[in-house]
């Protein structure tokens, strides 16, 4: 990754075959999605989804989106955002769960 | 101020923005900016899917009932278009770091194709709703459902289906500006900024996707 700054004019090409191969495991995926959805996970169920969903989001992002071969830049602007949203939720989860429950009031 | 490799001399020959030291740094600060951009758009996202998750886990009931009103085998098609079309994206920068300028209008062609068909599945679902009266907030008119919680969760489904389809439009609207580009030959190996970037901003949109499909179609 910092062998970016040395070769000036060459640009990673990612092979065909890696193209490929990345569109037969989000579908292969996808097919996961689906069927894992029908078995009872119980309360785990968001989370088996989210986490399926994320093994999809790392190869787009990875092959797709060119982060595992560019500058190490890009990958921690995608963190920082991710950071962030992390924060968001927990807070905001904090504040939800901690509250004194009143009827009828979220 | 112009590197110019000027060798292919047939080939277009794009200009490097004066305040650039060389092409190299051009590319690099262009793809910088665009993901910074990328990174307002997980944030705007973002705050939809906390209120998403937040709301699923005070209401699961009513969140399993409203996704029994969507169709998962139209939610998988659009996945399977979104990602087929994420890959002919990818192939269009390929080909042009091939210097095979047909290959690369195939393949945005069929990107730009995938999308309309994504925007004519959601076409068809999105009827269907208006039809049943499954719609946010207090539009919502289902006569079963009637004074259930319903009505948050299609206020979920709208602005987030609607907001991703949005970025789907705009999306197209790129693609077909880069396809106006790739006819006058402008794309090739030493310059494909411009397909990059708009790539990076479709594959975001595929991403998005990939988390909205089973949230909403599957886990509900």
């Amino acid at each position: 990754m910092s062998s970016s700054h040395e070769h000036h004019q060459e640009h990673h090409i990612v092979p065909l075959k890696t193209l490929l191969g990345v569109f037969a495991t989000l579908m292969v995926f996808t097919v996961i999605t689906v069927v894992a959805a029908r078995i009872d996970f119980g309360s785990l169920h968001t989370f088996v989804a989210m986490a399926i969903a994320s093994i999809k989001a790392f190869f787009v992002l990875a092959y797709f989106m060119h982060l595992k071969y560019d500058d190490r830049t890009f990958l921690v602007s995608f963190l920082l955002s991710v950071f962030f949203l992390i924060v968001m939720y927990f807070f905001s989860a904090l504040d939800i769960v901690t509250r004194i429950p009143l009827e009828g009031i979220l | 101020m112009s590197t110019a490799d000027t060798t292919d001399t047939t080939e277009y020959n794009h200009h490097t923005a004066h305040h650039f030291d060389n092409a190299e740094a051009e590319y690099q600060a262009s793809k910088l900016g665009l993901w910074v951009f990328l990174m307002t758009e997980i944030l705007m996202f973002g705050g939809l899917f906390v209120g998403y998750i937040i709301y699923h886990q005070k209401m699961p009931e009513t969140f399993a009932a409203g996704a029994q009103f969507l169709d998962w085998k139209l939610g998988s098609l659009n996945t399977v278009i979104l990602i087929f079309s994420s890959l002919t994206m990818a192939l269009s920068i390929y080909y042009a770091q091939m210097g095979k300028k047909a290959m690369v209008l195939y393949n945005l062609y069929i990107t730009f194709f995938c999308g309309l068909g994504f925007m004519g599945v959601k076409a068809i679902e999105y009827s269907h709703k208006i039809h049943d009266g499954l719609l946010p907030g207090s539009l919502f008119s289902h006569a079963v459902e009637a004074g259930t919680n319903l009505p948050i969760y299609f206020s979920f489904y709208f602005v987030m289906t609607g907001l991703h389809g949005s970025h789907v439009l705009v999306g197209m609207g790129l693609i077909a500006w880069l396809i106006v580009r790739a006819h006058k030959g402008h794309f090739g190996p030493k310059y494909f900024t411009p397909l990059e970037c708009v790539g990076l901003f479709w594959h975001l949109v595929d991403l998005i996707w990939i988390y909205l499909f089973p949230l909403l179609y599957l886990v509900g």
